[in-house]
């Protein structure tokens, strides 16, 4: 989906603010909202990574850049929760109101009542045993997908209709695009493309930067060696 | 009221919820937050890093297959299902982001600082690198290539930075005590 999520190559958020902090968890909350997505695993609301990455996708978009990492995962527990009828959005409302929470205050979750629970994974993790051999070799020059796709996807829009080279072979992994929705694992290989700034940002590109990406097989079409494309 | 406030309030209407339900437990959470606060982090990271410097069979393993050489410190949490170590020369400088969420080496490095995870770095790391880490301070010759890896798959980088000048003779753990965590993402050079 063309989520607000897909930041890579957008302009204007300013500089790097470095503001580091000694520990992973700056509050209470933060660490309770980690821990709840294990709570979501173990009673079936969220079945795989690809799945939790998918949810954090379709919160609000403007929590999604205002609300900051742990806010973004609050929104996304709430949805798979709230779609697997484990908790409802007027029960979370209502502890919320005890407490004396705003009620003007912008919720991140943005639960899809069309969805519902998901198959559980085959096996613990995305790594799979390959089923056949990969199309492309190292060096090979290849082209991404030109068109977005709905749902899940880990082909950032700014490498999208691009040509680049394989770097890397990485075997076989379930595919995120599939997994994500439940329809199935889909085993495919994996790849590093490298890609040069020029072919991603043209003639504005910083000099001698490239830009590696892990990239599925089905994101990438062989191009011909020896074509004008750079 | 502020925005972490309302969504700590919200956090804790869901947690009541959960743990009513059986779901979750107030243990469960102080748990999982001792073990990221203390027992995770940066420090696995130079470890490597440190072996990496003065052991050149593990140097060696480490950038043939990093899964299989990491496996030998027995580190715990570990969530890496393949990791990739990239080393920085004199000729290329390597920096890792994740633009579509925030994909990090936890078993080395833990969990990420929040600017890692912050749309300004997401953003501009694949665009304009160099800019970004001219901001960081990390100072490069223009003819040095800058490698940016963008974790878009479940292969997680680490950055192996070069050595430090004078740390000749230095212990390991002395070495290891060098190794800064930016370091291992390519924002800071040693």
């Amino acid at each position: 989906m063309d989520g607000i999520h897909d930041l890579g190559g957008k302009q204007g958020f300013g500089p790097v603010l470095r503001d580091d902090q000694p520990r992973a968890f700056q509050q209470r909350w933060e660490g309770a909202v980690f821990t709840m997505t294990r709570a979501a695993r173990s009673c079936g609301a969220l079945q795989n990574t690809d799945q939790f990455r998918h949810a954090v996708e379709r919160i609000d978009p403007i929590a999604y850049l205002t609300h900051g990492y742990y806010g973004r995962w609050l929104g996304a527990v709430e949805n798979l929760l709230v779609e697997a009828g484990v908790v409802s959005t007027a029960a979370i409302n209502g502890r919320v109101a005890e407490r004396g929470g705003d009620a003007e205050f912008l919720i991140a979750a943005r639960p899809d009542p069309a969805l519902g629970p998901i198959a559980a994974e085959t096996e613990a993790g995305a790594a799979r045993k390959s089923i056949r051999d990969p199309l492309f070799k190292v060096g090979a020059r290849v082209r991404t997908a030109a068109t977005p796709k709905p749902g899940h996807t880990r082909l950032p829009a700014y490498a999208r209709n691009r040509s680049g080279r394989i770097r890397a072979l990485h075997d076989t992994w379930v595919f995120p695009d599939s997994n994500a929705h439940g329809h199935g694992e889909a085993p495919t290989h994996l790849y590093t493309v490298e890609f040069s700034g020029e072919e991603l940002w043209g003639e504005e590109s910083e000099p001698s930067i490239v830009i590696c990406l892990d990239l599925f097989e089905p994101y990438l079409c062989a191009v011909a060696d020896g074509s004008s494309e750079s | 009221m502020s925005e972490i406030s309302q969504q700590a309030l919200r956090a804790e209407a869901l947690e009541s919820l959960l743990v009513e339900k059986g779901l979750l437990s107030e243990a469960d959470i102080d748990q999982t937050i001792e073990f990221y606060n203390e027992r995770v982090g940066p420090m696995n990271g130079a470890r490597v890093v440190a072996r990496a410097w003065v052991d050149a069979g593990f140097r060696e393993r480490l950038l043939t297959d990093a899964t299989a050489a990491i496996a030998e410190f027995e580190f715990v949490g570990g969530e890496v299902q393949k990791l990739v170590v990239v080393e920085n020369t004199d000729s290329v400088h390597n920096m890792v982001v994740c633009t579509l969420c925030s994909c990090y080496p936890w078993a080395v490095l833990g969990l990420p600082p929040k600017w890692y995870k912050d749309p300004a770095y997401r953003s501009r790391s694949v665009r304009e690198p160099r800019a970004v880490l001219q901001e960081f301070g990390v100072e490069l010759d223009p003819r040095t290539e800058v490698r940016v890896w963008d974790s878009s798959a479940e292969v997680r980088y680490m950055v192996l930075p070069q050595r430090p000048a004078r740390s000749e003779g230095a212990s390991e753990e002395a070495l290891a005590a060098l190794v800064s965590r930016d370091a291992m993402i390519g924002v800071a050079k040693l």
